[in-house]
C-alpha cells in the first residue's frame, strides 16, 4: 500500500473521495472465527478483484477442529501482477479480541487496524496503527433485526471495506446477488441490508481512511476468471479428458474429489468414492486399463498408501494421473498446514526401481494447464503421473486470463480401434501403447497386464537379460519425454550473482523476492521448474551462469543440509554452487524470508547479494 | 425388386466362429500337478464356450497367489494386479466399460485376508462382475502360512503348533457384505462349477463363488469330507421351485438373505450350490442413472459448451 504515513488529522471530517488516497494494492486481512463467513466476504473480494482487471492472490488459515474456530482470511488485491498475498497486512479486520490479540503482529506500522467495537478493546496505547472501532456486531444486528442476531456482519465489515477503498457498489451487489440468489429471497435481503448499513456507516469515524485503486494496467482483452486452485485443478482435468476418477476423503485433497463426484456426471463420466485409498488407486486404474485415462488423488498419508498400485502401474505401464495436495508431514502431521516435503516420496516412493513422471503447478493457473498437461504426458507415454500440489495452492485463490477452452479440450473417447498382428503389451523397441479390453487383436491373441517382470508378450519371466531390458524400457521412455520438454530458461538477469530455484506454489513469493533482489543492484534470476521427473533439459547450462544456485523449498533441510529439490539437483547436476533455503512452519513463504535467507547464505558464501 | 433397407441389417449375436477352449488357452498353468485349480479352469473355459461372448469383451483378472496366475493361462483380455486389491481395479474396469464380461480369480488370502476390505465394499456396491475364490485352506505360494480360513488345530509354519485364530465363514461374511450373487462349489465337481459360473456369469449385479479347491502340496485331503469317492458327502441346496408342491416348502429360498445366513452355518463340509441370488441395482446401474439425470439437466451441451459456461460463472 502506498501512502505508509497516515495524513494529518484534519478534525473528524470525512475527505472527499476524490482526496482518497490512490494505492497499487492493498493487503487485507480479515481475522475472525471460521463460522463467521470471512472467506464468503474475502472471496467477494478476490471475485471483485477478477471482474475489475485487477490481479488478487488470497492466503486463508482453516483451523484444525472440527467446527468453527478462529481463521483468518487475507486478500491482496489490487494494480499490476499480485505476486504473494503479502508478508505484512496493510489493513487488519479483527471481529474478536483474540483475532486483534493474535494478528497485530501481522499489520505494518502505520495501517489501519478495523475493529468491533461490541467485541474487541485494543490496547490504548499502542500508537503504531490508525484505529478504527467500527460497531459491527450491533450494527448488524440493527441493520438487518428479527431473529438472525449478528449473522450477516461479514456482510456489513464488507461495507465497510467497499466505503474504505471506494469498491464498485453495483459489482459487488451483483457478486452478493449472485452468490445468494439460489436461496430465499429474505438471505439476499439481509445480506444488502448489511453491506449498506456497512457502507453507509458515517464517514466521519472513518477519519481519514479512504483510498481507491490506481487505474488497472492489465492489457489482455480476455475476460478474467478468479478460482481457487483445487477448482482449477479440477476443471483442468474436465479440460483434459478426464472423466474417471476415484478417491477417499483427506484434507486438503477432498474438494477436488467432491467436485469431480458433481461435475463428471454431467459430462458422461463418474468418480467413486472408494473404501480406503488402496482401492481409490486400484478402482482408477481400472477405469484406466478399461480405456479411461482415469485419476485419483490424495493427501500426504493416502499418497503412501497408493504407493504399491502406483508401482503396479509403472510396471504395467499403465497411464493414470495422481494428484497429491501436499501438507504437513509426516504421519497426520499437520493437516491444514502447507508444505513441500512429499517431493522425493512422489519420485521414489514405491519399491524397486520405478521411475514415474512428477509435475508441479506455479499458481492457480498453472493448476489448471498442468492437468492438461499431466494427462498428456500419462496418454503418450502410458506412464502414472503425479502432480504436486500443495495445501496453499488448493484454497489459494487467484485471477487469470479465461482459458482458451475451445483449443483446449481433449476428447475423452478411449482407443478400442483393432490392433495389428504383431500387437505387443510391452515392444522393447517403442513406447508401450495400452489396448484396453474390447480392442480386437489381429493374432487373437490377448494381452495380459501384468505387475510381475514380463517379456514383450507380458508373459512373466525371471530372465535377467529380460529383467535388464524391460527395466531400461521404462527408464528410457521418461528420457525420451525429457527431450521433448522445453528447455530451462531463467527470468532475470541472463548472469550473476544468485539463480533462485523453486517448484510449486512458491513460484510467486519468489518471483516478488527476485525482483527486490534486483531492485538492490544484485544481479540474479529464477528459475521455476514444472517438471520434476523427469527434468527438463538444459538446466546445466542455465546452472553454469550464477555463481550461487538457492534451490528455495517448503521443507526439512534433511542430515546433510540441503532439501528435498536441491538434494536431487545436486545428485544431477554435481553443481558445487548448488545451496539450499528452506522451512518447516507449515506456512508459506514470506518475501521477507526469501530475501533475508538469500542475503544470508550469499554472505556466509562470500557472494555479493 | 425389394424395398431400399433403411438400416443395415442388425448383426447376428456374434458374426465370429463360436468361442471355443483352443481359442482360451494361453500358457500352460505352472500349478502343481493335482492342485485344484486345473478344474477350475477347465471349467471356466466350459463355461465362456457356452457363453460365447464376443472375445475381446471377456476381461480376466486376479490379484496375488496360486490361483491368482490365473489370466497367464487364459487368451482374454485381463490383469495380474496387485495383492488383495483386483476387486477394486475389478470394479472400475466394469464401472468404466459396461459392455465388459469381468471375471475376477483369488484365493483365500487374497479375497478374504489382505483384500478382505474391499471384498465388503465392492460387494455393497454390487457393481457387475463375477468373482472366484479358489479356497484351499492356505498360503500356498508362499508356502504354508495359515490362512483366515485355516481350521483350529491346521499345522504350518506360522502356527507349528496348528492354528487357534477363528477361522471366517466365507459364506457368511459374504451375505453380510451384501453380496447379490452367492454361491459355494467344489473343485472335484465340474459339473456343478461350470453351471455356478455360468449362473454368476449371467447373474446382474455382484456375484461370488467359493470353490473349495485343494492344495495337494501344503494341505493335503483338506476337502475329502465332500468328496464322494473319498467316502464323504457332496451335499447340495435344494433350491426352491416354486412348483406349488408341499416339498418346495422346505427348499431354499435363495432370495431370503436370513435361510443364506442359516445355511451357511450347517456343520463342515456344508453344502454347495446357489446360497443367494437376488435382485439389486447394481452400481453400474444406479452411476448411468446419475449420468442420464445429470445430462437431462444439462440439455445436450457438448462437453465444451458445459465447460465454458462453468468459466462464465468464474468471471
Amino acid at each position: 500500500m502506498v501512502s505508509p504515513n497516515p495524513a494529518e488529522n484534519n478534525g473528524g471530517t470525512a475527505l472527499p473521495a476524490a482526496e482518497a488516497r490512490a494505492l497499487n494494492d492493498v493487503v487485507i486481512r480479515l481475522a475472525g472465527n471460521s463460522q463467521d463467513g470471512i472467506q464468503t466476504i474475502g472471496g467477494f473480494l478476490a471475485r471483485l478483484a477478477g471482474r475489475s482487471d485487477q490481479d488478487v492472490m488470497t492466503y486463508m488459515t482453516i483451523p484444525s477442529t472440527i467446527s468453527g474456530g478462529p481463521s483468518i482470511f487475507q486478500v491482496r488485491m489490487g494494480t499490476g501482477d499480485i505476486l504473494s498475498s503479502g508478508d505484512q497486512a496493510d489493513f487488519l479486520v479483527a471481529f474478536y479480541q483474540h483475532s486483534y490479540e493474535n494478528h497485530l503482529s501481522s499489520l505494518r506500522p502505520g495501517g489501519v487496524l478495523l475493529y468491533d467495537a461490541d467485541h474487541v478493546k485494543p490496547n490504548p496505547d499502542d500508537k503504531r496503527f490508525t484505529a478504527v472501532a467500527a460497531p459491527i456486531t450491533s450494527g448488524t444486528v440493527e441493520a438487518v433485526g428479527g431473529s438472525s442476531k449478528d449473522k450477516g456482519k461479514n456482510l456489513y465489515v464488507l461495507g465497510l471495506i467497499a466505503r474504505v477503498f471506494n469498491l464498485d457498489v453495483a459489482k459487488l451487489s451483483g457478486l452478493i446477488k449472485e452468490r445468494f440468489g439460489g436461496k430465499t429471497e429474505d438471505i439476499v435481503r439481509n445480506a444488502m441490508l448489511a453491506f449498506d448499513a456497512g457502507y453507509a456507516w458515517p464517514a466521519d469515524n472513518l477519519r481519514d481512511c479512504f483510498y481507491r485503486f490506481n487505474p488497472p494496467t492489465r492489457t489482455s482483452t480476455r475476460p478474467q476468471v478468479t478460482l481457487d486452485g483445487n477448482s482449477a485443478m479440477t476443471y483442468g482435468l474436465i479440460a483434459a479428458g478426464v472423466r474417471y476418477g476415484s478417491g477417499y476423503p483427506i484434507t486438503p485433497w477432498s474438494s477436488i474429489m467432491e467436485m469431480l463426484r458433481s461435475e463428471l456426471p454431467k459430462y458422461g463420466g463418474l468418480f467413486v468414492q472408494a473404501e480406503d485409498e488402496l482401492g481409490a488407486v486400484s478402482y482408477a486404474l481400472g477405469f484406466s486399463y478399461s480405456g479411461h485415462l482415469a485419476i485419483t488423488g490424495s493427501s500426504g498419508p493416502g499418497l503412501s498408501l497408493k504407493m504399491e498400485a502406483l508401482g503396479w502401474a509403472v510396471m504395467s505401464e499403465m497411464p493414470l494421473i495422481v494428484i497429491n495436495v501436499q501438507r504437513g508431514g509426516p504421519s497426520t502431521g499437520m493437516p491444514t498446514n502447507v508444505e513441500q516435503s512429499d517431493l522425493l516420496q512422489a519420485l521414489y516412493g514405491s519399491h524397486g526401481d520405478a521411475p514415474r513422471v512428477v509435475l508441479a503447478p506455479r499458481d492457480v493457473e498453472d493448476c489448471f494447464y498442468i492437468a492438461i498437461e499431466a494427462a498428456r504426458i500419462a496418454r503418450a507415454y502410458s506412464t502414472p503421473v503425479i502432480i504436486l500440489t500443495d495445501q496453499a495452492l488448493s484454497s489459494r485463490i487467484e485471477a487469470f486470463d479465461e482459458p482458451d477452452l475451445a483449443g483446449l479440450m481433449v476428447d475423452p473417447a478411449p482407443d478400442l480401434s483393432a490392433r495389428p498382428a504383431d500387437f505387443k503389451p510391452y515392444p522393447l523397441d517403442r513406447i508401450t501403447r495400452h489396448a484396453p479390453p474390447g480392442s480386437r487383436v489381429g493374432s487373437g491373441v490377448y494381452p495380459t497386464v501384468t505387475g510381475l517382470e514380463h517379456d514383450e508378450l507380458g508373459h512373466p519371466t525371471g530372465s535377467p537379460q529380460l529383467h535388464t531390458k524391460m527395466t531400461a524400457k521404462r527408464r528410457e521412455k521418461l528420457k525420451a519425454l525429457a527431450a521433448t520438454l522445453p528447455a530451462a530458461e531463467a527470468f532475470g538477469d541472463p548472469e550473476g550473482d544468485v539463480l533462485l530455484v523453486g517448484w510449486g506454489s512458491t513460484f510467486g513469493p519468489v518471483r516478488e523476492a527476485l525482483n527486490r533482489i534486483r531492485n538492490s543492484g544484485t544481479k540474479a534470476a529464477q528459475l521455476h521448474l514444472r517438471h520434476l521427473n523427469p527434468l527438463p533439459p538444459g538446466l546445466e547450462d542455465v546452472f553454469r551462469r550464477y555463481r550461487q544456485i538457492i534451490v528455495v523449498e517448503i521443507n526439512d533441510e534433511g542430515l546433510y543440509g540441503y532439501g528435498q529439490l536441491a538434494t536431487l539437483l545436486r545428485a544431477r547436476y554435481a553443481n558445487p554452487a548448488i545451496r539450499s533455503l528452506t522451512k518447516t512452519d507449515g506456512l508459506t513463504y514470506k518475501v521477507s524470508e526469501i530475501v533475508n535467507g538469500v542475503t544470508h547464505l550469499s554472505a556466509r558464501n562470500g557472494v555479493p547479494a | 425388386m425389394s424395398a431400399p433397407e433403411i438400416l443395415p441389417p442388425a448383426l447376428p449375436a456374434t458374426d465370429r466362429a463360436p468361442l471355443t477352449k483352443k481359442a482360451l488357452t494361453a500358457d500352460h498353468p505352472t500349478w502343481c500337478p493335482g492342485c485344484g485349480d486345473f478344474a477350475v479352469l477347465h471349467c471356466y473355459y466350459r463355461a465362456l464356450e457356452k457363453l460365447n461372448y464376443p472375445h475381446e469383451k471377456i476381461v480376466t483378472m486376479a490379484g496375488i497367489g496360486c490361483s491368482s496366475r490365473f489370466p497367464y493361462f487364459v487368451n482374454t483380455h485381463g490383469g495380474h494386479y496387485i495383492h488383495g486389491r483386483s476387486l477394486p481395479f475389478s470394479a472400475g474396469v466394469s464401472l468404466g466399460r459396461d459392455d465388459l464380461h469381468v471375471f475376477v480369480f483369488g484365493g483365500d488370502g487374497d479375497g478374504f485376508s489382505i483384500g478382505g476390505n474391499h471384498l465388503d465394499h465392492v460387494a455393497r456396491k454390487n457393481p457387475r462382475l463375477t468373482y472366484v475364490i479358489m479356497d484351499n485352506f492356505v498360503y500356498g505360494l508362499t508356502k504354508k502360512q495359515t490362512s483366515p480360513t485355516s481350521p483350529i488345530g491346521f499345522k504350518t509354519k506360522t502356527d507349528p503348533t496348528g492354528a487357534f485364530d477363528q477361522p471366517i465363514n466365507p459364506m457368511r461374511k459374504l451375505v453380510d457384505s451384501g453380496a447379490t450373487f452367492i454361491a459355494r462349489s467344489h473343485a472335484t465337481q465340474v459339473n456343478h462349477m461350470t453351471e455356478m459360473i455360468m449362473r454368476a456369469a449371467q447373474h446382474d449385479g455382484f456375484s461370488v463363488i467359493e470353490i473349495l479347491s485343494e492344495c495337494v502340496e501344503f494341505y493335503p485331503g483338506a476337502f475329502d469330507t465332500s468328496v464322494p469317492r473319498k467316502g464323504g458327502t457332496f451335499g447340495l441346496i435344494q433350491e426352491k421351485k416354486n412348483d406349488g408342491t408341499p416339498e418346495d416348502a422346505t427348499r431354499h429360498d435363495t432370495t431370503d438373505e436370513v435361510a443364506a445366513y442359516r445355511l451357511a452355518s450347517e456343520p463342515w463340509p456344508g453344502l454347495f450350490g446357489v446360497f443367494l441370488d437376488k435382485k439389486r441395482p447394481t452400481k453400474n446401474q444406479l452411476e448411468a442413472n446419475l449420468i442420464a439425470k445429470a445430462r437431462e439437466r444439462t440439455k445436450g451441451a457438448s462437453d465444451l459448451q458445459l465447460l465454458q459456461s462453468t468459466f462464465a460463472k468464474l468471471r
